[in-house]
């Protein structure tokens, strides 16, 4: 599924900033990780999907009423981008940790220092090669729709 | 669970905090209109830092799931049961033995599932109740042991726990269990998978609230093995366990696996002061 929604939206490899190669300043993250500007309504998917970034777990949105069962393990996600700028989104989507230290809210731009990471969801253990959870281009899509929340 | 009931969650949680977060606080488990179960118990001592109450997971249920679990013609477990009660006569083995060849009656398993798990005989392993099992098969039957998350295993754990409903637990946490407990502790603590979620993000932090569809309970094991309608079938402790660790993207341990047996103890030690529901129905 990653790979499909990766391979239409792939940007030139090389333009690409990978996980370890993020700049975080007090977690936000001002650069773009691709160059290539996010589109929202992929990230609006995105956002409810079970399969990858799944954000709806945790986060209710009013903006998807559509969405059944929305999580409230985080803060509901309205208005956000009225709480921070876009380089602030972009460091909590790829590392809300060095935004939120010790948060519940996993880590979707980061490769590596993981306790027994496994291969998706099937309970075996990860291949060597683990990429992030998101790709480069799905961060920008979400931070992209995250910036359309607002009042 | 409805989204409504997650609204009302949250009130609760932002009100209270998600430790007393309780979804029905007026609901009561009596079993065939006989056995009362007391569902919220004052936290065990060394948890007190934690939660004032531990609460069992029948509490975060929908109506219509408690209501299985209140009568045994309407538990699906109690088929299970029946099943372990025919393993339990049948005789197996070199040995030509039954269980009921030199335990008698099921009856005398009584009490046997509150103390689990616990040091062996030989002082140098904790066992959980299906290591027992296993030892009686291939040391006195002479029979082969059985897969840990098997039907016959399942079944005869089933009809084993039934006869400690409702019973205090007797674990020890002390002496020889010790360095167990500290490592089942030191597990629960720890954020497994791609994403690095521990036992303690979701069952202590976050009782009580919704993560997408499923209301969070505290995670307790008093009501194991339970039926679980999505599998239409009983789920041991550990196979619980496989799937939270599985959740997180992570790579389990092992079903009777050492980490998964330490992980046992101290997680029964939350619930120490639930009594044991044997055999609980969750969706
Ligand atoms: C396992 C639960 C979980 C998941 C999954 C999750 N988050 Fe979060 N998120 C949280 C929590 C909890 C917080 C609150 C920060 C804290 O104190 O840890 C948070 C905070 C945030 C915030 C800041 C909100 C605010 O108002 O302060 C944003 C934005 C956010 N998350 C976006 C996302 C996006 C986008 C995704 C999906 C890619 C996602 N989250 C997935 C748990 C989660
Ligand atoms: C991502 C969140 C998450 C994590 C992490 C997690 N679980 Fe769970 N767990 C759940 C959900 C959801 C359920 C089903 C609803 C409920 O009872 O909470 C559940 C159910 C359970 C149950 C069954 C409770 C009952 O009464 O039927 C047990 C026991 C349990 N978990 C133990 C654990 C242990 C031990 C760990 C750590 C190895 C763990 N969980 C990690 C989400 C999680
Ligand atoms: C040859 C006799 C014999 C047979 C057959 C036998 N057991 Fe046992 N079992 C024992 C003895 C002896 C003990 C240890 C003493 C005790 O606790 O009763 C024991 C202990 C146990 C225990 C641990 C009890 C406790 O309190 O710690 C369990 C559980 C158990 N047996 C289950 C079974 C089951 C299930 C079967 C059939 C699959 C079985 N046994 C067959 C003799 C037997």
């Amino acid at each position: 599924m990653l790979g499909a929604v990766a391979a239409c939206l792939a940007a030139p490899a090389a333009a690409e900033i990978t996980p370890t190669e993020v700049r975080f300043d007090n977690g936000a993250v001002a650069q773009s990780l691709t160059g290539v500007p996010g589109d929202p309504a992929a990230g609006a998917k995105l956002l409810s999907s079970r399969a990858d970034a799944n954000c709806v777990a945790c986060h209710m949105i009013a903006a998807q009423p559509d969405v059944a069962f929305q999580g409230d393990v985080g803060p509901a996600l309205d208005d956000v981008a009225s709480r921070y700028s876009e380089a602030q989104l972009r460091g909590i989507v790829a590392n809300s940790k060095l935004t939120f230290a010790g948060s519940v809210m996993p880590s979707f731009y980061k490769v590596g220092g993981h306790v027994r990471p496994g291969d998706g969801f099937t309970g075996n253990p990860a291949p060597a090669d683990l990429g992030p959870i998101l790709s480069a281009q799905q961060v920008e899509d979400l931070v992209a729709y995250l910036l359309t929340l607002k009042p | 669970m409805r989204l409504l009931s997650g609204g009302v969650t949250l009130a609760a949680v932002l009100l209270a905090g998600a430790a007393s977060a309780d979804p029905d606080p007026t609901a009561t488990l009596i079993v065939n209109d006989q056995i009362e179960i007391a569902t919220r118990a004052p936290a065990p001592d060394h948890l007190k830092d934690v939660f004032d109450t531990v609460q069992s997971g029948w509490l975060y249920r929908t109506e219509e799931t408690r209501a299985l679990q209140m009568d045994d013609f309407d538990n699906p477990a109690m088929v299970f049961v029946d099943l372990g009660l025919e393993q339990w006569d049948g005789v197996d083995g070199s040995e030509g033995k039954s269980c009921a060849s030199c335990h008698q009656g099921i009856d005398s398993m009584k009490g046997v599932r509150a103390s689990m798990p616990k040091v062996n005989p030989a002082g140098n392993d904790l066992w959980s109740l299906e290591n027992f099992i296993n030892a009686c098969r291939t040391q006195r039957m002479g029979a082969e042991e059985w897969k840990w998350n098997s039907d016959p295993m399942k079944q005869m754990t089933a009809a084993i726990s039934l006869q400690s409903r409702g019973m205090a637990s007797t674990i020890r946490i002390d002496g020889a269990a010790e360095p167990y407990w500290e490592q089942g502790r030191e597990i629960y603590y720890t954020r497994y998978g791609q994403l690095e979620l521990s036992c303690a993000n979701c069952h202590e932090q976050n009782a009580g609230k919704m993560i997408r569809a499923d209301h969070l309970s505290q995670g307790q094991i008093n009501g194991f093995p339970t039926y679980r309608l999505k599998d239409s079938g009983i789920v041991s402790i550990h196979g619980r366990f496989v799937g939270c660790i599985r959740d997180t993207r992570g790579e389990p341990f092992k079903p009777g696996s050492p980490e998964f047996r330490a992980l046992e103890l101290y997680v029964a030690s939350r619930g120490m002061t639930l009594p044991i529901e044997g055999l609980s129905v969750r969706h």
